[in-house]
């Protein structure tokens, strides 16, 4: 199965590494490929949101990509705050979201 | 655990500090909070002039490969929230690490622009879309915007529309107290004017060759047409700006301002995406070597530690290499790694040809020069300011920009 957004063929990278892995994310099983951040394996199959904020319980996804702002933090088999895009996806790994959807239905603007 | 050598940054640059040094015989251990090697560098492609692509992952591979054959442990996974004289290294799972000497490599992280909206799934840091496409393989969105005129931003663009998104725009950041000038069209002209004829692909080498003259700036944002000019794929906007990111559980759209040739805003227009790139520039990042002399040199991208002309900082066999020194491309980080390793490797006895620590400083001057894509601007001159604070400290002198503000 190809996901979403996974880019399976690049004019200048080869070809793309085919080793899956099975995760689990909010009760719901997904695919990866060995090698994915979980913050990767999840957005390749077009998941975002990846926690509620504390104060608003707003949705909140990856945004620096590199450990430095938090806003990917999930919980890891059992541990909680784990960042996202600097841990890798595991074969097995049950991943829950922190907080909870408290949303009033409306658009930004 | 102890080692003649620890490493801070498992990047272009501590990598080749380690390199340097193991292959000289000394034990080195290399520490990173990532998954895996490689830091910045694993994110990179960009087409050089005569060697063809860089592929940051396959270079960053074959440097950890080097490291481990030499003998290196590099220890990934694991956060250094301390260092003290001596050197002793604390690591986030309690550990330590004890060595004579330290080399400080954290390399550079990326300023936000907050703007309306950037709280939303589906708005991400250009580094974080970079990674994601080139080193994870998977497309951060199919229609994307991108906030931010720089060298960063157009690479990354091109980047992202090679791996099949759309790339809607390149568009100035907002006029607010964040975005200083970032949101002003004169100073993105000549932001690209950084860019030498050297510059990796056409995008940028047409950028520069356009901002490099005042006149033609102005003239260039006078006629800047409307519509934004055609670009590889996507279209850049000095006469637009992004003034608000919306969409209900995720990014949706963004709202597009025309902007005067001053940057002042006027019409607004919605246009569908999902996802919004932010560049807001690069800053060394550098809380480890606080207990060292720092300047603030907004030149070299903010805060950086002063050092000798062999990477050692004011604290006896501390060193520093890459862009904890300032913003620069991988191939200068790993230039100045070599130096910092061979430095260490000649103090500790290891290496004896004379000449070793010459001929790595000599490759550090040669990256600087054939270097494809210049980060900062004035970097030349904040490498200046940097030397003469050095200098001065030498001397005894103490150093008058000291700023320890910068958060
Ligand atoms: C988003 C972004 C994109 C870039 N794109 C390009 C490009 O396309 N081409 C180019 O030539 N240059 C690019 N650069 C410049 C880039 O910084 C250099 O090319 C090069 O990667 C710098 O090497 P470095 O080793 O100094 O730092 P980095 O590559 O940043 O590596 C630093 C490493 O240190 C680790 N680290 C930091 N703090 C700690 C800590 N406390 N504990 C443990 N580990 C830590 C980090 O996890 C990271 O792996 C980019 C920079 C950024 C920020
Ligand atoms: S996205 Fe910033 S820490 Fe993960």
């Amino acid at each position: 199965m190809v996901a979403l957004k996974r880019i399976s063929e690049h004019p200048v990278l080869g070809p793309l590494a085919s080793e899956e892995i099975e995760f689990e994310f909010d009760g719901k099983s997904y695919l990866g490929i060995k090698g994915d951040s979980i913050a990767s394996a999840l957005l390749a199959n077009g998941v975002r949101t990846l926690r509620y904020s504390n104060r608003d319980g707003e949705p909140r996804g990856l945004y620096c990509g590199i450990g430095h702002c938090f806003e990917c933090r999930m919980t890891v088999n059992g541990v909680p705050s784990v960042r996202a895009c600097i841990t890798q996806a595991c074969d097995g790994d049950v991943l829950e979201s922190q907080g909870e959807d408290r949303r009033e239905n409306h658009d930004d603007f | 655990m102890i080692s003649d050598v620890v490493v801070i940054g498992a990047g272009p640059a501590g990598l080749s500090a380690a390199v340097a040094a193991a292959e000289a015989g000394a034990k080195v251990v290399v520490i990173d909070e990532n998954p895996r090697p490689g830091g910045k560098l694993l994110g990179q492609l960009h087409e050089e002039p005569g060697t063809g692509w860089w592929i940051g992952a396959d270079v960053s591979k074959a440097l950890a490969k080097r490291a481990t054959d030499a003998g290196v442990q590099i220890l990934t996974n694991r956060q250094v929230w301390n260092i003290t004289p001596g050197w002793e290294v604390f690591l986030d799972n309690g550990e330590t690490v004890c060595a004579r000497y330290a080399v400080v490599a954290t390399g550079a992280a990326e300023r936000p622009i907050p703007l309306p909206g950037w709280s939303l799934p589906g708005v991400m840091a250009i580094g974080a879309a970079q990674t994601l496409t080139n080193y994870y393989r998977v497309r951060p969105g199919d229609r994307i915007a991108v906030v931010g005129v720089d060298p960063l931003s157009l690479t990354v663009a091109h980047e992202l529309s090679m791996a099949g998104a759309d790339v809607v725009g390149i568009y100035l950041a907002p006029r607010n107290v964040f975005s200083g000038t970032l949101s002003d069209p004169d100073r993105n002209l000549q932001y690209l004017a950084g860019m030498s004829e050297l510059a990796p692909n056409a995008f940028l080498r047409w950028g520069g060759r356009l901002a490099a003259n005042r006149a033609f700036r102005n003239l260039a944002l006078t006629f800047y047409p409307k519509f934004g000019l055609p670009l590889m794929g996507t279209r850049l906007n000095l006469r637009k700006s992004i003034v608000a990111i919306g969409g209900n559980d995720r990014v949706q759209h963004v709202e597009i301002a025309t902007v005067d040739k001053d940057g002042n805003p006027g019409k607004t227009r919605i246009v569908d995406v999902d996802c919004v790139c932010i560049s807001g520039g690069l800053y060394p990042v550098q809380e480890l070597t606080k207990g060292s002399e720092m300047a603030k040199i907004d030149e070299l991208g903010g805060t950086v530690p002063l050092y000798s002309p062999e990477m050692e900082t004011s604290q006896e066999n501390l060193f520093v290499a890459g862009n904890v020194t300032g913003i620069e491309g991988a191939k200068i980080s790993m230039a100045q790694g070599t130096l910092a390793g061979t430095v260490i490797g000649s103090r500790l006895g290891l290496i004896h040809n004379p000449e070793a620590v010459d001929t790595a400083s000599a490759a550090v001057r040669a990256a600087r020069k054939s270097s494809a894509i210049t980060f900062m601007p004035d970097i030349e001159q904040g490498r200046q300011i940097a030397d003469d604070l050095w200098t001065q400290l030498e001397q005894g002198k103490t150093v008058a920009q000291k700023d320890e503000s910068f958060a």
